[in-house]
């Protein structure tokens, strides 16, 4: 490969053949977009192009107007200059998706956040044998194995039984996660009516409207005493836990779903009361086995922690090099 | 040992005292001898393996994982001993008791140590790894001390703490004689022949209006000394020094124990003392919380004890005797003992109460935090009786101090900013922290203080903001404390101790707060 097929700039991710960003962190004329979340898709592009839920939910997030022109693109190719991508599943969250960049004669796909586990609220990840597998690192770790996330649901079940004079004050990130961990609590068998932070509803609603059973759903803005919210469970982002909003509740259980809570030092400095290991990322034995199933000639890791991972491709003999892109957040940090 | 794993992780993330006491009370309800008993002597720090080193768990460890990355691991987790138990590959999640994981480690020597780990590391899932890892290398650090545990075990057995306390040190674990009883199956234990701890006698707080009302004539008088109660027993060739709490803290005090050349139990206060001065308090904690104590230390920091009860001597038990009868014995039995580590806490004269509040006032040491009176007719009893023992402590110093940083609480208080830093105005005009305070302040006030860091944050890191402060703006703290001692740790030079906010000056503008040239002259 003389001319790579896509270099790091400042914006994000550039494909000089077909002259657009892939996940860009600045404003550009064509951006391809992987997924929702803030940190990769962002307003102000003329042109983008994402799955037909992911640009549903930037027209949620930041309204209609958060690009110029945008396109809806699936796993049919679409021509770019000299270049044809095509939009694959990433099992990140609902609309998540990889991109399949052919340019030259060579396979690139931009995995944007993914993860392997099966998850009801989106598509599975699909592999794709490529030349240049982009993966993430965000857990990239080997202290990092996810369990399985309807254990850590039973916990929080058995919790809200146990104590059914206090608020279970679940935090989640209102994109994704909030709309798995109701999913993953009715498909325990919780049937209640589960309450949100108002910051969690328009995504709530949407995930709803594509199918999504998420059962009964209230928000949490209730000026009655208390005590009624004693023995209930409520969303909301983990920020507003800080806030006057999360003072109507008694005694609240604090609560909060992230790949990070399987670290004890993690849980301290926020405060959490019951950690739930619930990641909508790879965690290490996915994100290496990841790297066999693609068969790429060469692994560019981005975001999270990219030195570990590209030195577990180079005890394998993979080749490999990180990105160090910047502007990409860790998971609901 | 699963369950005993998820008791750790469950008191790592409790943070309230009754929800700790209540997870440890409903673990030793479950959990059956001799595993309970394991489990506890864990949780009091009376289970000493330390059979592994942290050196060879990293040996351990680099022969399955490649150094680089347990060093990017270990750089992100942040302790050893959790980067193990999450890298360590082995789902086997193989259970086993307690008591057998604690047998296995204590037969552990240094040539088989190796194998021994290796083994139990692959048998078991990523919480038992933690948890065997904090009881092979000593120090659970879950986040609760010993006494909560015997606080527990009270509940456990519904019997009085103290009677639990008197026992403890005469008991090993697993304790299945001290079980036996507290199930209702077997006799009390015996304490006697182990230098037991006997629990102590505490005093209530006094005002100079309620000693009005009280006969001067009834109470004898003794300076309060700013060390800390320790209870000093020797019996039937043990020695123990005890911490008020019933912690054996002999280890860090070899001085004073090797000067325990009686038989009996004396209570006072410990001190450090050179050239015949007693030392601020903070010469005092160079010699706590350590489990040995360099020949420097020694010198530099000489304890002693200042003995002003009597319990137990030459077997007889004086405790029911009037105070003013065990007085007398006392001074005969100090004067028996090693002046270089034992004096007698003296006498203070006086006929009315006015004479002691002028002692109060100006107490003829600077070490001297107040008073204690003590009924002349009063037995020795445990716990905290209102009526024989007062302490009328001298008033608390006050400063004026702006707030600088406010922290978010824990648990109830996670949505209030509620541990705040304070400075006062240092020379070059700006200010310097001087402390921090979390509470002496109403619900309400803690609403009000709140809502003024909200409005007036400048920066935020993490939990931290920044709160406006300047000399036209800001909020100031009137902080009461205890004293000064200095400090090398803080940029200011100082360290409060027992700092709380006394009042809230929302009238007073910042630039009248105090300067820390003029808090430096109350330093001892």
């Amino acid at each position: 490969m003389i001319v790579p097929p896509l270099l790091p700039r400042p914006e994000g991710l550039y494909c000089p053949a077909g002259d657009f960003f892939v996940d860009p962190v600045r404003p550009v004329a064509r951006a391809l977009v992987t997924h929702g979340h803030g940190d990769h898709a962002r307003a102000g592009n003329e042109a983008v192009l994402a799955t037909r839920q992911t640009l549903e939910i930037m027209a949620i997030r930041y309204g209609a107007d958060f690009a110029k022109t945008h396109q809806a693109v699936g796993a049919e190719w679409v021509k770019i200059g000299e270049v044809r991508v095509r939009f694959v599943p990433a099992g990140h969250i609902l609309g998540s998706a990889q991109i399949v960049i052919e340019t030259g004669g060579t396979r690139v796909v931009a995995g944007g956040d993914f993860k392997r586990g099966s998850d009801p609220t989106c598509a599975d990840f699909e592999v794709v044998p490529c030349d240049i597998f982009i993966s993430e690192a965000t857990f990239g770790l080997p202290v990092f194995r996810h369990p399985d996330p309807r254990t850590e649901i039973a916990r929080l079940v058995t919790s809200v039984a146990a104590n059914p004079d206090r608020t279970h004050l679940v935090g989640a990130y209102a994109l994704g996660k909030a709309q798995r961990v109701i999913r993953l609590l009715r498909d325990a068998g919780y049937d209640a009516p589960i309450h949100l932070h108002g910051a969690l509803i328009p995504l709530c609603d949407y995930y709803a409207s594509q199918g999504i059973a998420l059962g009964e759903l209230v928000p949490a803005t209730h000026a009655g005493p208390k005590a009624d919210f004693a023995g209930q469970i409520v969303l909301g982002p983990p920020a507003t836990f800080g806030t006057p909003w999360a003072r109507r509740f008694p005694d609240p259980v604090i609560c909060f779903a992230s790949g990070w809570m399987a670290v004890r030092q993690r849980i301290r400095q926020r405060g959490v009361e019951l950690p739930l290991v619930i990641s909508d990322h790879c965690d290490w034995p996915e994100l290496i086995q990841t790297i066999a199933d693609v068969r790429a000639e060469e692994i560019w890791v981005t975001h999270g922690r990219e030195e570990a991972l590209v030195r577990w491709c180079e005890l394998q003999g993979q080749k490999a090099r990180p990105l160090h892109l910047v502007g990409y957040e860790d998971e609901a940090e | 040992m699963k369950y005993f794993a998820a008791l750790l992780d469950a008191l790592i993330v409790t943070p309230s005292r009754n929800g700790k006491l209540r997870l440890v009370r409903d673990w030793l309800a479950a959990t059956p001898d001799p595993d309970r008993g394991w489990g506890l002597a864990a949780l009091t720090g009376d289970l000493d393996l330390r059979s592994v080193k942290p050196a060879l768990l990293r040996t351990l460890v680099a022969d399955r994982v490649d150094a680089e990355l347990f060093r990017l691991s270990y750089d992100y987790v942040g302790d050893l001993a959790e980067t193990i138990a999450l890298i360590w590959e082995g789902d086997r999640a193989e259970d086993m008791p307690l008591a057998e994981v604690v047998a296995t480690l204590s037969k552990a020597g240094k040539v088989d140590a190796p194998a021994i780990m290796t083994d139990l590391l692959d048998r078991f899932d990523s919480p038992s790894r933690y948890a065997l890892i904090k009881l092979a290398t000593g120090g659970l650090r879950a986040g609760l001390s010993a006494r909560l545990a015997r606080t527990a075990l009270a509940d456990f057995g519904q019997v009085q703490l103290a009677e639990i306390e008197e026992l403890w040190h005469g008991l090993t674990p697993p304790y299945l004689s001290l079980f036996a009883w507290l199930d209702g199956q077997g006799p009390k234990p015996v304490a006697a022949g182990f230098a037991p701890f006997r629990p102590v006698m505490l005093s209530t707080p006094v005002t100079e209006g309620e000693l009005a009302a009280l006969p001067p004539a009834d109470f004898a008088a003794e300076w309060k000394w700013d060390g800390i109660r320790v209870q000093a027993v020797a019996e039937g060739g043990t020695r123990r020094l005890y911490s008020r709490t019933g912690d054996d803290i002999s280890g860090a005090f070899p001085d004073v124990v090797d000067a325990m050349d009686f038989s009996g139990a004396l209570d006072g206060e410990l001190l450090v003392r050179a050239d015949g001065i007693v030392a601020p308090f903070g010469s005092l904690q160079q010699r706590l919380n350590r489990k040995t104590v360099s020949k420097a230390l020694l010198r530099d920091y000489p304890a002693i004890v200042r003995v002003y009860d009597v319990l137990v001597w030459q077997g007889e038990d004086l405790r029911g005797l009037p105070f003013c009868d065990r007085r007398g014995r006392l001074e005969d039995i100090v004067a028996t003992l090693d002046d270089a580590r034992f004096d007698l806490s003296p006498l203070v004269d006086f006929t009315t109460w006015d004479d002691i509040a002028a002692h109060r006032a100006a107490p003829p040491d600077a070490v001297i935090e107040g008073l204690m009176l003590k009924r002349r007719d009063s037995s020795y009893v445990a716990g905290r009786p209102r009526g024989p023992w007062f302490k009328w402590k001298r008033d608390p110093f006050i400063i004026d101090a702006v707030l600088m940083y406010a922290q978010r609480g824990h648990g109830k208080r996670s949505s209030f900013y509620s541990d705040y830093t304070f400075g006062v105005w240092a020379e070059d005009g700006s200010l310097a922290p001087v402390g921090k305070a979390y509470f002496g302040f109403t619900d309400e006030e803690l609403k009000q203080i709140d809502k003024f860091v909200r409005d007036n944050t400048v920066d935020r890191f993490g939990p931290v903001r920044s709160v406006r402060a300047n000399r036209d703006h800001g909020l100031v703290f009137e902080v009461a404390f205890e004293g000064l001692n200095p400090s090398t740790r803080h940029k200011s030079g100082v360290a409060m101790r027992f700092p709380r906010i006394s009042r809230l000056r929302w009238d007073k503008p910042p630039s009248e707060a105090d300067t820390l040239a003029s808090l430096r002259l109350l330093l001892p």
